[in-house]
């Protein structure tokens, strides 16, 4: 009331015909269209980006584009390089990572979405694991690297050197000798560290083709037999083997090593705070007035969860849970930490493993000084991006075919 | 003095049981007897030493003005407020022998038994048939005949089994508000509660809606002990046996319906049904 009093008669009539000058109508209307111009043409460069880039790349890469070069392995010579291994193993690593991360990073959301706890201890740890949540989602990606190298590969140096397994299971280790005959032959070991037996004739070997032999050793300054046979099986006193290991498909080693389990974990750790965070906010737009009509009847937490606000929360978490695993397909530099660049002829077949990823591939030949190479690394920028781009369609294609309205 | 509606269900009023005006005590056993108690939410006292009698099959109502507290009684209740971080309550509650807010009381036995309707319709996304079925198949394990037989008879008693019973599989969200409430207080019953806790549940709804909510509480009365939250005043004069006004986290006054409106014995409450504040 006081307010009004003050209010006097002179700004009565000031105000009343709203005072002052007009600003120009044509003016304001003539900014307001700059400003929308401005805004498309902000808005267009996300477009012009996305097409200077895929016209660079197509132009480069397209010609070198084969099933060929789907299935086949680098190689030094650019017309038969491919990215076969890679990508075989970009799926191996993303299925490790997608494994892992969904049940614990769900899990996880779950806990501190809708197991709130009362007293004020556990209020504290709760606030303090999602801060420590935030935080991880800041942490560059490169320095997950280093601590899967450490967790995972090496396990801290708990079991041993990764080279020299603790334990492992699935794995046959062999001595390979070539004998005079030009045959491989091996010899069985017990382990990667086990002292090479001395050779004496009589030992069992496996021929390359799985045949137990038994092997024709010939002393220093004896004479190499003259029959074929005898001289497949035979080697000299001093010949030296290499240690090789053959494994199972279910070969498994503590520590892990920089195989594809490795890998897998480590982009666990990159995306599970993305998981965590996007799982967190598509339970949290799932109406309170839900759980409490749940609660309400009589419902425990977990059937609250379970039948009402996860199927309710289910197509944001998965769109949010598949954006996290194309950032886990085009991630890079954890990778490389974990496994290096290094020529792998083949896919992988057990999740120990030795692996590529495409990311690491296409930095490979990318910074190889040949033009050639350089379209190499575009064609494979092609297929990566197929890959990311499916990925995306079907992160919007289950938003689309499963949102449904809450309320 | 309010003028009555005509339009109330015809016995509402003049055929209860209920009486002694004189101390207006009812004369029906006791369904949830509520001594000296105080619910907090932090450090803040919402509600100071209430003491109410609630009578079994009858319905009651908590009037007030917003902020006086009653939805906190109700939610105590069947214990919703577990769920408030802050809340917090003394004194004594009992549901017959049961003693509502002992720590010991299991809440999800306590909440089949004492279901809840809230203020907007909440039914899941799901079917009408799914929705109703929630609630029995959470604590019983069911044949399929005997669970569609009590989603029919829940329905039925909601008064809404004619208007979907040609759309069971069909999403609940689909139907109209006062139907999706009639469908929630289906849900409700279908767990066999022996009281029904009423959050303002006709606030959301148009008056036609209203009538017919207002209409199915009068009904359910026979068969459960309703406690029902509401703004409106006529709606309380027209559905309750008993009424129970609040102020400022206080009962001012609890009796007979017919009391409250005609002859209440406080000027607070005189002033708030008359409508002069409020």
């Amino acid at each position: 009331m006081n307010d009004r009093k003050d209010l006097s008669k002179r700004d009565d009539d000031r105000f009343a015909d709203s005072g002052g000058d007009h600003r120009s109508l044509a003016g304001r209307h003539r900014l307001d269209r700059i400003f929308v111009r401005f805004c498309q043409a902000t808005a267009m460069l996300s477009v012009v980006i996305l097409a200077v880039m895929l016209v660079t790349i197509f132009s480069q890469g397209l010609r070198g584009f084969s099933w060929q070069f789907l299935t086949s392995s680098a190689s030094a010579d650019p017309s038969d390089a491919g990215i076969g291994p890679a990508l075989f193993g970009s799926m191996w690593v993303c299925g490790v990572c997608a494994l892992t991360s969904l049940p614990i990073g769900i899990a996880t959301a779950i806990f501190l979405e809708e197991f709130k706890p009362r007293a004020r201890l556990m209020r504290w740890f709760h606030s303090f694991i999602q801060l420590n949540i935030s935080n991880l989602a800041g942490v560059p990606s490169v320095v997950y690297g280093i601590i899967g190298l450490t967790a995972f590969a090496n396990m801290f140096g708990m079991f041993g050197d990764p080279n020299q397994p603790t334990f492992e299971i699935g794995a046959h280790y062999y001595d390979q000798y070539v004998s005079k005959g030009n045959r491989i032959l091996l010899i069985p070991a017990e382990n990667a560290g086990s002292p090479v037996p001395e050779l004496k004739t009589g030992l069992v070997a496996y021929t390359s083709k799985g045949e137990p032999v038994k092997i024709n050793v010939i002393g220093r300054g004896e004479e190499t037999p003259k029959d074929k046979a005898i001289r497949a099986v035979t080697l000299k006193w001093n010949d030296e083997g290499g240690r090789i290991i053959e494994n199972e498909w279910y070969y498994f080693r503590f520590p892990l090593g920089r195989g594809v389990l490795t890998g897998g974990l480590t982009l666990m750790l990159v995306i599970l705070p993305i998981i965590i965070i996007a799982s967190q906010e598509s339970l949290r737009a799932v109406p309170y007035s839900l759980r409490e009509g749940s609660l309400g009847m009589g419902a425990t937490q977990w059937q609250t969860v379970q039948n009402v606000t996860l199927p309710s929360a289910i197509p944001g978490i998965m769109t949010g849970a598949i954006l996290a695993m194309s950032r886990a397909i085009g991630e890079a530099a954890p990778v490389l930490i974990i496994c290096g660049i290094v020529y792998i002829g083949s896919n992988p077949s057990s999740l120990m493993d030795s692996f590529s990823v495409m990311p690491l591939q296409i930095f490979d030949w990318a910074q190889q000084p040949s033009d050639d190479f350089h379209a190499v690394a575009a064609t494979g920028i092609i297929v990566l991006l197929s890959v990311l781009l499916s990925f995306n369609a079907c992160a919007v294609y289950i938003r689309n075919r499963t949102q449904k309205p809450l309320t | 003095m309010l003028p009555q509606r005509v339009s109330i269900p015809p016995n509402s009023l003049s055929n209860k049981p209920v009486v002694g005006d004189a101390d207006s005590k009812p004369d029906f056993p006791t369904a949830i007897d509520i001594d000296c108690f105080r619910a907090f939410y932090g450090s803040y006292q919402a509600l100071h030493d209430i003491s109410l009698a609630i009578p079994e099959n009858r319905v009651t109502a908590l009037i007030g003005p917003s902020g006086c507290g009653k939805t906190t009684l109700l939610r105590w209740i069947n214990r919703m407020n577990d769920i408030v971080p802050t809340a917090r309550a003394e004194g004594k509650m009992s549901l017959g022998e049961l003693n509502v807010l002992a720590k010991s009381t299991d809440v999800v036995d306590l909440r089949r038994r004492v279901g809840i309707v809230f203020q907007k319709p909440n039914p899941f996304p799901k079917s009408i048939y799914d929705n109703v079925a929630y609630g029995p198949r959470l604590h019983l394990r069911m044949s399929r005949t005997e669970l569609d037989e009590l989603v029919e008879w829940s329905l039925r008693k909601a008064a809404v089994w004619d208007e979907v019973k040609d759309r069971l599989r069909k999403p609940a969200l689909g139907l109209s508000g006062g139907q999706q409430q009639r469908v929630c207080i289906a849900r409700t019953i279908a767990t066999g509660p022996r009281v029904l806790l009423m959050d303002e549940p006709c606030s959301a709804l148009d008056p036609i809606s209203t009538s017919s909510i207002e209409d199915l509480i009068y009904e359910l009365r026979e068969q459960y002990t309703i406690v029902i939250v509401t703004h409106n005043m006529q709606q309380a004069s027209r559905v309750s046996d008993m009424c129970a006004f609040f102020y400022q986290g206080r009962v001012i006054e609890f009796g007979t319906t017919d009391q409250i409106f005609t002859r209440p014995d406080q000027k607070q409450t005189e002033d708030y049904v008359t409508g002069k504040f409020g």
